[in-house]
């Protein structure tokens, strides 16, 4: 029998703002233990939430870019549990009511190439809801130490339906999904800090069924790899097991990306029940449609959707345009440049897209150079007058990226480099040009046969004697003009 | 000294210099070494920090800037509620060593009111009693008998006043734990609308009944401490936006006549025919007034002590939590892991009847529990809160016994449960989320206080207090003081 996967993700993602969520104490990752703290993280007697509005402002941003139904209302509920990271030994979470409901998340699959664009497919999700994080525990030879310094900082959960069926899919949903929400300013979702988090439920059932088999959560995936491996492994696993005759036990296993092995927590048996109940201390937070518009605002273009108006707009190719989309300074500054074309837009978009893709990011990787600072040698202006030069001939593409290489070290615009290092292609003298081209082709005869017996390439065995004579600054497109036409006479 | 009178006269005293604070503080402190051995009511106190208040408060009376009726009062706290740097016990073992490194929001304002904080007054651990008997500091002693109890949870509160040991003093009210204990010992005390005061820096045992108040002698004490008290915090979400008037002031502007309901199911089976002839005293005394007395009803009154044990239990288990050993407060030294701390540290540091109470709210809770008990019984609170708003279309406030017995032995009640029913007079106002008052009606033939209750409408607290000051200041009760 044949058996198929199904899957569903859990993700937690901290929410980027300056305080935590539910009171004034400071957001951040890396101060020393125990400092990021006050009476309400430490869950002293006595303290109480009081709910920071930019939390909820980050979750309603993040539910409209997965294109969740924001409700009207949402509610905060105490999920009852020890464990010493949890200062208050409950934790405020929206078990009942929470803020985003439904939505979707776009993926894309691996294609059969890297310049080939893969399927896309549409993930359902059940929900967001909004939570506090917990404390770290640090284990050591004879004793734990806690630091809450992370308690308390906003928490989204995503949860999907049951609607993936791959390591693959999942990678892929996860990898939108971190780029969706540090374009849109939502996290940094930097999963090695902890800001991103994922937890996978993986069932198997034979293929053509539609009941859900019994589900395996696996925890503790620390990284999109991790995720994918850890979701293969456990669907070998489980098929195997069934395959043997046995059956899937409901229950939570730890998979080791390091050495590829898993093995259980805990099973159903152990599950805790959370006593969730309406949380007495805070108040149900009432979202207008106009502080949703207000947020809607401010989002940027989702990735997929920025990829598919660049192809429509400017036929930029995949290659280019898978690219531009994971980056949004990156997209943004071509947009910008593009912009900046004008009139002369459609015939730029493309070589605009080739340098800011191979040429920048090229200089960018060699130079160990930020975005930022790239930005500030090479302003987008720039970048469209070396295109804009290149396109009217009056630099090569030789010429042209000896250029770049100045603009990107002095900040200069093309053109005074270009003339500073006279590499300005001349405007020729049509006479003495023709008079070139007809010393070339008398003396190389064999190439202007070829070239007239149908023979494309050996056009470059004349170009050459006369951009010679021109000592270089011949411009290359009228000297391929002239060339043509007089083999042609 | 004028230790056994009203907060007024104090700040009376206080204006025309015929005492200074320190004088007045030294009295509270020499009476308090005196008779607190007797009463209990005292779990702790700093008399270095007190003297220093007391002695800053004098400064600016001399230099004219005093900073109004509460400048240089001795106040006590009951020690649920945080004071920077001093110890908050909650009458619990698991708190027996907790300093806190805040103030309450209330202990804030009284502070920047100028109040001299005196003593740190016995409870119910974690306010989880009616009796102050079950305090690990031990019981607080009834100062109009010392073999009764002082009322509770605020019991520490009331006596220390019945006493002389303050001149007023903040409780918690989650189910009648200011009215009762007010009642017990001669004293007027408040709960006010659910909303009124910050829950800011209160140990909480239940938090959508738990509120602040003041117990004083007399309501216009109550009246001034309420002012001090009251207003929005951002610290409490569920603290309202709403202008506070001075109350005080607000005493005199309405007189009545006032229409009066009086609940039919509170004069029922187990009520005291003493406590019932001193109340009924008090609503003829309105009557004569000129108010409109009409008989209410509040059918569901039955039902409150259920709901309150569901609804208190509930939020109680879950607040009482963070009392783990692992970051403040008692911890276990036999523990060996996480989990041991956890057990046995409650297991230690928590009494029986807070333990009952976790217990029980863990259980209605549970999974499979949860829609039978607690969701049905907050149907039922909204029934009960619907009660007093029909109510409400009648009359202005409605008038009641406090407690339906004056002040009990100790060790009287054999069950938690027959401690429970003492509560059915005083649970629906927290339950409906109003203001409560209880002030002194009269005494039985064996000189024991009792206290008639009077429910306002949500934040209508200056015509609560009016009409309260309307009785209690045409009588002179508050003038029997306990022999100790």
């Amino acid at each position: 029998m044949k058996y198929e996967a199904v899957i569903g993700l859990e993700v937690h993602i901290q929410l980027k703002t300056r305080t935590k969520m539910f009171t004034r104490a400071a957001s951040g990752y890396g101060h020393e233990p125990n400092t990021l703290t006050d009476p309400v993280v430490l869950a002293l007697p006595g303290a109480l939430p009081v709910l920071n509005k930019a939390a909820i402002d980050q979750i309603i941003r993040a539910g409209l870019l997965v294109n969740c139904r924001i409700a009207d209302e949402c509610r905060w509920d105490r999920k009852n549990y020890f464990y010493p990271d949890s200062p208050k030994n409950y934790q405020l979470t929206q078990q009942f009511a929470p803020i985003c409901l439904g939505g979707s998340v776009e993926i894309e699959l691996p294609g059969s190439a890297r310049n080939i664009m893969g399927e896309h497919k549409t993930i359902p999700l059940n929900r967001i809801h909004l939570e506090e994080d917990v404390g770290k525990l640090n284990h050591f030879a004879t004793e734990s130490l806690v630091d809450y310094n992370r308690a308390g900082t906003p928490l989204m959960e995503l949860v999907t339906e049951p609607a993936l069926a791959s390591g693959d899919e999942a990678a892929a949903f996860l990898t939108i999904l971190r780029a969706t929400m540090q374009q849109g300013g939502v996290s940094d979702c930097d999963m090695e800090k902890g800001q991103m988090r994922c937890d996978a439920n993986v069932s198997i059932r034979p293929v053509g069924s539609t009941a859900l088999g019994t589900k395996v959560e696996m925890k503790n995936l620390n990284s999109i790899s991790y995720v994918r491996d850890a979701i293969e492994h456990e669907i070998k696993r489980q098929t195997a097991l069934v395959e043997k005759g046995g059956s899937v036990v409901q229950e939570t296993r730890d998979y080791d990306g390091l050495t590829g092995v898993s093995q259980s927590l805990r099973t159903k048996e152990d599950a805790h029940d959370y006593r969730y109940f309406p949380d007495p201390d805070l108040m149900p937070v009432h979202v207008s449609a106009e502080w949703k518009n207000s947020l809607a605002a401010t989002l940027p273009e989702r990735p997929f959707d920025r990829q598919r108006r660049l192809m429509a707009d400017h036929n930029l190719p995949y290659t280019i345009t898978s690219v531009l989309i994971w980056d949004k300074p990156l997209a943004d500054y071509y947009d910008a440049a593009v912009k900046l074309a004008g009139p002369d837009a459609p015939a730029l978009a493309q070589p605009l897209g080739n340098w800011i893709t191979n040429d920048l990011l090229r200089e960018l990787g060699a130079t160990k150079a930020t975005f930022e600072e790239a930005v500030a040698k090479i302003p987008p202006a720039h970048l469209v007058a070396l295109v804009k030069l290149i396109a009217a001939g009056t630099l090569t593409t030789n010429t042209a990226k000896e250029v770049f290489a100045e603009m990107f070290a002095t900040g200069d615009a093309p053109e005074p480099i270009a003339d500073r290092k006279n590499l300005k292609a001349v405007p020729t003298d049509a006479n003495e040009l023709e008079q070139w081209c007809r010393d070339a082709i008398a003396a190389n005869a064999k190439a202007a046969e070829e070239f007239r017996a149908g023979k494309e390439s050996a056009i470059n065995g004349l170009k050459g004697p006369v951009m010679k004579a021109s000592k270089g600054k011949a411009n290359p497109k009228l000297v391929d003009e002239t060339l043509r036409r007089l083999l042609a006479e | 000294m004028p230790i056994n009178l009203p907060l007024t006269q104090v700040s009376s005293q206080l204006d025309s210099r015929a005492i200074s604070a320190v004088e007045l503080l030294q009295a509270c402190i020499d009476r308090t070494k005196a008779v607190d051995s007797r009463v209990g009511a005292f779990n702790s106190f700093d008399e270095a920090a007190a003297l220093a208040q007391a002695r800053a408060s004098d400064e600016r009376r001399a230099a004219g800037k005093t900073l109004g009726p509460l400048d240089g009062i001795p106040v006590g706290l009951k020690d649920i509620i945080s004071v920077k740097d001093q110890p908050l016990t909650a009458s619990s073992k698991m708190l027996a060593n907790y300093i806190s490194p805040y103030d309450a929001t209330v202990t804030r304002k009284l502070r920047e009111a100028g109040a001299v904080f005196w003593g740190r007054l016995n409870l119910d651990e974690f306010a989880m009693g009616s009796s102050t008997e079950n305090s690990a500091m031990g019981p607080t002693n009834n100062p109009y008998d010392l073999a009764r109890v002082a009322g509770g949870s605020s019991g520490g509160s009331a006596a220390a006043i019945a006493a002389g040991e303050v001149t007023a003093a903040l409780g918690t009210d989650t189910g009648g734990s200011i009215r009762q204990p007010a009642s017990f010992c001669n004293l007027v005390g408040l709960k006010p609308t659910y909303g009124l005061v910050s829950r800011y820096g209160v140990s909480a045992y239940a938090s959508s009944l738990d509120q602040v108040g003041p117990i004083a002698r007399t309501v216009e004490d109550a009246a001034i401490m309420l002012s001090a008290i009251a207003g929005h915090d951002p610290l409490d979400s569920t603290s309202i936006l709403a202008e506070i008037p001075d109350y005080r002031a607000a005493l005199h502007q309405k007189k009545g006549p006032w229409r009066l309901g009086v609940p039919k199911e509170y004069f029922g089976d187990g009520l005291d025919p003493e406590v019932a002839a001193a109340v009924q005293a008090a609503i003829n005394f309105y009557k004569n007034q000129g108010c409109e007395i009409r008989e209410v009803s509040l059918p569901h009154t039955e039902y409150g002590i259920a709901v309150y044990y569901i609804v208190a239990t509930a939020e109680c288990s879950s607040n009482m939590a963070r009392f783990d050993g692992i970051r403040y407060g008692h911890r276990s030294t036999a523990a060996t892991d996480a989990v041991d701390i956890y057990s046995k540290t409650r297991a230690e540091g928590f009494g029986e009847e807070v333990k009952r109470r976790i217990i029980l709210g863990t259980y209605v809770l549970s999974s499979g529990y949860y829609d039978a008990y607690y969701l049905r019984a907050q149907k039922v609170r909204t029934l009960i809160r619907q009660d007093f708003i029909d109510a409400y279309k009648q009359v202005d406030a409605i008038i009641a016994p406090t407690s339906p017995t004056p002040a009990f032995l100790k060790g009287s009640h054999k069950t938690p449960l027959e401690a429970y029913l003492g509560d059915i007079y005083t649970i629906g106002v927290n339950m409906a989320g109003l203001p409560g008052l209880s002030m002194p009606c009269g005494f039985t033939q064996t000189g024991l206080p009792i206290g008639v209750q009077l429910i306002g409408q949500p934040f209508k607290e200056a015509e609560l207090l009016s009409i309260a000051h309307a009785y209690d200041s045409a009588h002179d009760w508050a003038k029997r003081q306990p022999n100790l």
